[in-house]
């Protein structure tokens, strides 16, 4: 290298295997924890009766972040599940964005306060909405694989789900499916043992989801969850398999499951303690920590200054999310259907006549456009790239 | 149905034809021959026998820039792909305030009179027109057929087109070159002045017989055939109930909860003044539909019942 004042890369032993330089090791580093940190003032925001509902990613971020550090961010696309949250920022969402989905904000970029919270999903970032019915994601994922085939785009379809939701029919018929026509997609099973609070003796009659794939001729990967960097390496094999147009891939990470199911769920009802302190040893946060300071990437200084930008970005996007306006009543009807319906007498499947008055909108300039009120013509906006309104959220 | 679809594949390349048997057989009912050696394996596709990876499919294909048509051979299957129709395909506009687009057309074989049984047979418009998000098209004849489903193609919501499989082997004037009809407008098939009778798809063929029939005894009714429930052309059928007084539904589905329903909750709603005497609803009883052909025939609306009916309630 001449002397142009670019530092030279460093490539640890660490990162050596995997491809990844010291500064890409770091920054995993930093988003497994940013997002746990994210994660865990959730449950404080939830236990103080801020947000209604906290459905955790902890225990699974080290796979999440090894995995979908192998993607192409902008080019590919995720159909996460509701444990993503490390997935999901490693993919373009921030710590705001993940608040105000949180929050139900009309500022939150998965829905603009309409999903469930813990249902996230951002269109900047090709990644799909978290749906409550579980594993039908695979389904849109394939769907995405089989269009990016028909039309050449090099695009990989990854979708994620717990070794509980891959019990559902859905899995079958999406993997038969992406097989049969070798489509560009990955299927990340992270499996923590539970299906809420059946364990997976009771879910599987084989020791590994993963033993699954070869009925569809396709791989199966086993992985250690808890450690990122063999996760990376494994979705990058599948990742390069898929966009060689080779076909799926599964890969199951073993994770864990350090907190509850849900906000509503005691998981102390059915794990022992002995269980959880077990369970905490396979946790991915310390253990690659661990890894990083022994290979003298994460100095003293270096942890920190970053465990001070991770608590400055929470305490940031708590603050972003609490103060962010909600939704515009007015807005309620829009976006059941594109902004260009054709009825001029619509019936009454909005509020009824006079439908801003008794709903607290005198000025809903556009919520007739939903089809539905008596007053609207029925016509304005004009389609998808129609007007966004005041309260539409996001770009 | 070729014709709509050859016009629209031929229109627009994103548009892409999926389903079980469409392809090599050309459609269980013969709905769709020519297509696969028209327009190629990759854009008109077999599937495995796996309803919801057709429309999961055709869901994640069409949020990514594609305009699938699916197809599920027999409307009642919709109940094994029920998750992805109500749950996923109708509400993803609306869950991503409006970000993700679904524009989709789910073509499916819909109705009864040909002894297919109770799982083979049912008129389910009122499923799908009960779930926001989704619009919903039932076409009457082949001329419609051809305009409404090109409609549903190049419309930005999901539709689903329920194809009556009794009218699968009628025959109407289909018009030449490029035609697409609007969703959301009825058409009055027939002018009278004593009462207004609206009917869909198979009902509507039904409805016009019975109005001949009544016609004998003096009685001129207004047919108006729907063919959307959603968007309804609320319009047209409150104009002529306003000028006849009186309305029936003729329904073939069972009879609660029937689209009918609707129907008279909106004329009570906005015509309660000009209406001369109760909302008829003529449906099939509420029961699943036998296969034995005198029993079929007993329930099923008829020209016979639907006049019977009608006259009953005028005198």
């Amino acid at each position: 290298m001449t002397a142009t004042g670019h530092r030279a890369k460093t490539v640890s032993h660490l990162g050596a295997e995997a491809g990844l330089d010291d500064d890409e090791l770091l920054a995993m580093y930093r988003m497994v924890a940013l997002a746990r940190a994210v994660d865990e003032r959730m449950w404080i925001l939830n236990r103080a009766g801020r947000i209604p509902f906290v459905i955790s990613g902890q225990g699974h971020e080290g796979a999440q972040v090894g995995v979908t550090w192998a993607l192409r961010k902008g080019h590919d696309w995720i159909a996460p599940f509701y444990r993503s949250i490390a997935m999901c920022m490693t993919f373009g969402m921030s710590a705001r964005d993940i608040m105000l989905a949180q929050y139900a904000r009309a500022s939150d970029p998965s829905s603009g306060g309409r999903q469930m919270p813990g249902h996230y999903g951002d269109r900047r970032h090709n990644l799909l909405s978290v749906s409550s019915p579980v594993a039908t994601q695979i389904l849109h994922a394939v769907g995405i694989a089989l269009a990016a085939k028909i039309r050449k785009t090099g695009q990989v379809a990854l979708t994620a789900m717990g070794e509980g939701s891959s019990n559902q029919g859905d899995v079958h018929e999406a993997l038969n499916f992406a097989a049969i026509h070798k489509l560009p997609f990955v299927f990340l099973v992270e499996n923590n043992g539970y299906a809420i609070s059946v364990p997976a003796v009771m879910e599987l009659a084989v020791p590994d989801v993963a033993q699954r794939a070869a009925g569809y001729g396709i791989p199966g990967v086993v992985v250690d969850g808890a450690d990122v960097l063999a996760c990376y390496i494994a979705a990058k094999s599948a990742i390069e398999r898929a966009r060689a147009g080779d076909g799926p891939t599964l890969i199951e990470a073993k994770v864990t499951r350090l907190t509850g199911h849900s906000s509503d769920d005691q998981q102390t009802k059915y794990r022992s303690e002995e269980e959880m302190a077990f369970e905490k040893g396979r946790d991915a946060l310390p253990r690659f920590r661990d890894q990083l300071r022994a290979a003298g990437i994460l100095t003293p200084a270096v942890e920190a200054a970053l465990t001070e930008e991770i608590s400055a970005i929470v305490t940031d996007a708590t603050d972003f999310a609490e103060g962010e306006p909600d939704p515009e009543p007015s807005t309620a009807m829009r976006w059941v259907y594109a902004e260009d319906w054709p009825s001029e007498t619509p019936p009454p499947w909005g509020f009824g006549e006079g439908d801003g008055a008794s709903h607290g909108s005198e000025t809903a300039p556009d919520a007739g456009g939903a089809g539905a009120a008596g007053s609207g013509a029925g016509a304005a906006g004009s389609d998808d790239s129609g007007p966004g309104g005041p309260a539409a959220g996001g770009d | 149905m070729v014709a709509a679809l050859s016009q629209e594949m031929d229109r627009d390349k994103s548009v892409v034809f999926l389903g079980e048997d469409v392809a090599a057989a050309g459609g269980v009912f013969k709905a769709t021959p020519g297509l696969l050696e028209r327009f190629g394996p990759v854009r008109v596709r077999d599937t495995p026998i796996a309803e919801q990876a057709i429309l999961g499919l055709a869901m994640g294909a069409a949020m990514t820039g594609l305009r699938p048509v699916a197809e599920i051979m027999f409307s009642d299957f919709f109940a094994v792909c029920w998750d992805l129709i109500a749950n996923e395909i109708a509400k993803t506009r609306y869950m991503s305030n409006g970000k993700v687009t679904m524009p989709l057309v789910i073509r499916t074989a819909n109705g009864g009179g040909i002894h297919f049984g109770a799982q083979h047979s049912q008129s389910v418009e009122n499923w799908a027109m009960m779930i926001p998000g989704l619009k919903v098209v039932a076409p009457s004849n082949a001329a419609d057929m051809k305009g409404l489903l090109a409609g549903a193609i190049r419309d930005p919501d999901p539709v689903i087109v329920f194809e009556h499989k009794n009218l699968y082997a009628t025959k109407t004037e289909v018009p030449e070159g490029e035609y697409v009809l609007p969703l959301g407008q009825a058409n009055i098939v027939r002018k009278g002045a004593h009462a207004t009778v609206a009917a869909l798809a198979a009902m509507v063929p039904v409805a016009l017989n019975a109005a001949e029939l009544l016609a004998a005894d003096g009685i001129e009714v207004t047919v108006i055939d729907l063919r959307c429930l959603v968007p309804l052309d609320t319009k047209t059928l409150l104009e002529s109930v306003r000028e006849t007084g009186w309305l029936f539904t003729v329904e073939e589905n069972p009879r609660l909860c029937g689209w009918g329903a609707e129907l008279a909750s909106i004329a009570a709603e906005e015509a309660i003044d000009s209406l001369s005497g109760p909302i008829v609803r003529i449906t099939t009883p509420h029961l699943p539909l036998p296969a034995a052909e005198e029993l079929e025939a007993l329930v099923l609306p008829s020209p016979e019942s639907v006049a019977a009916t009608i006259k009953r309630t005028l005198r």
